[in-house]
């Protein structure tokens, strides 16, 4: 068996440089919940291991002056959970990190990990797009952003490039009238992976949808944002026949495959549902905002 | 392959022990540090057969490298009685027969103590949240869940 070294590095600068020269032959060590899976069935025997959980950036959640959160990538689920203002600002995503696995897993687990594994399913990253949330990168060649939609690439594939580290999320600041959703669809209450995930995001003022933004997860190559949905949404008071159009617009931007966990047209009509759902607990979410 | 050598605190005791990179945490307690009440059921997450504590949070032993033990205070079963005294769990799970072939116990008693000591007064749907990373084969759950219900209650008496 191949030799494994492992780094623990207290700065992002070391972290970058020694993940880059290791030229794909390294992983990114968070929580490994992802990684230490595949270690033990031989899908990834990585020469080098970087751990990011010592790189202060890395491990922070930083609510800013603006209003704006910065969740750094290695940040755990329950470190999400534990903080006093996190979940109180975006209930929506916390609900859907909190999706992920068992407290165990949670324990480790990070947002971070769940973006950069690319799973179609991941639960965070369909309400991490609805949140509007951008990501930092780093690489050789510097610091770049990119909002979270455009992070995956496909199935366990992303648009990091060669030697790049996802460094933190940052989700922006919350206007009044705003509140957020994560719903799920399993076919038990817990321990699952999602057959459709929706997030939806609002704000509203006198009762009019004025900013909305939906995320389906388990549908598509990738999770993905729908624009036609919140479009469907923008201007309305939320009645039967916007939320009708907002969920045929997730129904339409489906390209789900079928398999053990539900067929195409089930994951079609189920998005739809989903949708309204979602819709109904982030506007009530917002009137309490 | 060189050895890494891992200083770290394990129910309260400072311990060091060799490890290689890639070696779980669960490996080092079984194998180097002879701590074999953290069991490996499925080494992938699911089972929670081998859950301990690091620095206060719970966690699945196999989803850990030992190499990141270093520094860190780890809490395994062995710890969990104090003295030769039973946790109120390790008791109620004895006369209430919450087991019955043994394996899951030390992870579900694990989970339970870290369920309570952040909710002391959970309700039988926290229980069944709090304990759904751990499976057990044999009980069907229910007498695990009130167990932990029953313990949950006494020490809240005593408290």
């Amino acid at each position: 068996m191949t030799d494994t070294r492992y780094l623990a590095p207290q700065t992002l600068d070391e972290a970058v440089s020694a993940f880059a020269a290791a030229q794909g032959a390294a992983r990114i060590l968070a929580g490994g919940t992802d990684l230490l899976v595949q270690m033990r069935a031989g899908v990834a025997t990585p020469g080098l291991i970087v751990d990011i959980k010592k790189i202060g950036e890395m491990n922070r959640i930083t609510e800013n002056a603006d209003g704006s959160f910065t969740v750094g990538a290695a940040v755990s689920a329950v470190s999400l959970a534990d903080h006093p203002r996190f979940g109180t600002v975006w209930p929506g995503v916390l609900e859907a990190v909190n999706l992920i696995g068992s407290k165990q897993v949670q324990g480790r687990a990070s947002p971070g990990g769940n973006l950069c594994n690319g799973s179609p399913a991941g639960d965070s990253v369909p309400a991490m797009i609805a949140a509007g949330a951008v990501v930092t990168i780093q690489g050789p060649n510097g610091r770049r952003q990119m909002p979270v939609e455009a992070f995956p690439a496909g199935p366990g594939k992303t648009n990091l490039a060669p030697g790049e580290i996802l460094v933190s999320f940052t989700l922006p600041a919350r206007p009044a009238g705003s509140g957020d959703a994560y719903l799920r669809m399993i076919p038990r209450t817990e321990m699952d992976i999602a057959v459709v995930g929706c997030g939806v995001s609002l704000t509203m003022k006198d009762g009019v949808c004025i900013a909305a933004r939906v995320g389906l997860g388990a549908v598509a190559p990738t999770v993905m944002l729908v624009e036609d949905a919140a479009k469907a949404l923008i201007g309305t008071r939320l009645e039967p026949a916007a939320l009708a159009a907002a969920a045929a617009a997730c129904s339409a931007a489906c390209r789900p495959i079928n398999d053990k966990r539900g067929t195409i047209a089930y994951r079609t009509k189920v998005a739809g549902v989903l949708l309204k759902r979602a819709v109904a607990i982030a506007a009530e979410r917002a009137s309490r905002s | 392959m060189s050895k890494m050598h891992v200083s770290t605190t394990i129910n309260g005791e400072p311990m060091e022990f060799l490890c290689e990179a890639h070696d779980s945490m669960l490996d080092a307690l079984r194998g180097p540090l002879g701590l074999t009440g953290a069991k490996e059921g499925c080494g992938t997450g699911d089972c929670g057969a081998c859950s301990i504590t690091v620095d206060g949070r719970l966690i699945c032993a196999c989803l850990m490298l030992a190499v990141e033990s270093e520094g860190k205070s780890l809490g395994t079963i062995e710890g969990m009685s104090q003295g030769g005294d039973l946790h109120p769990l390790q008791r109620k799970f004895l006369e209430m027969a919450a087991l019955q072939c043994g394996i899951c116990t030390p992870g579900v008693l694990i989970a339970a103590k870290a369920l309570l000591e952040h909710n002391p007064n959970p309700t039988e749907t926290e229980v069944r949240f709090g304990l759904a990373g751990n499976l057990c084969r044999c009980t069907g759950y229910d007498k695990i869940v009130r167990a932990v219900m029953e313990t949950a209650a006494e020490m809240r008496g005593a408290a």
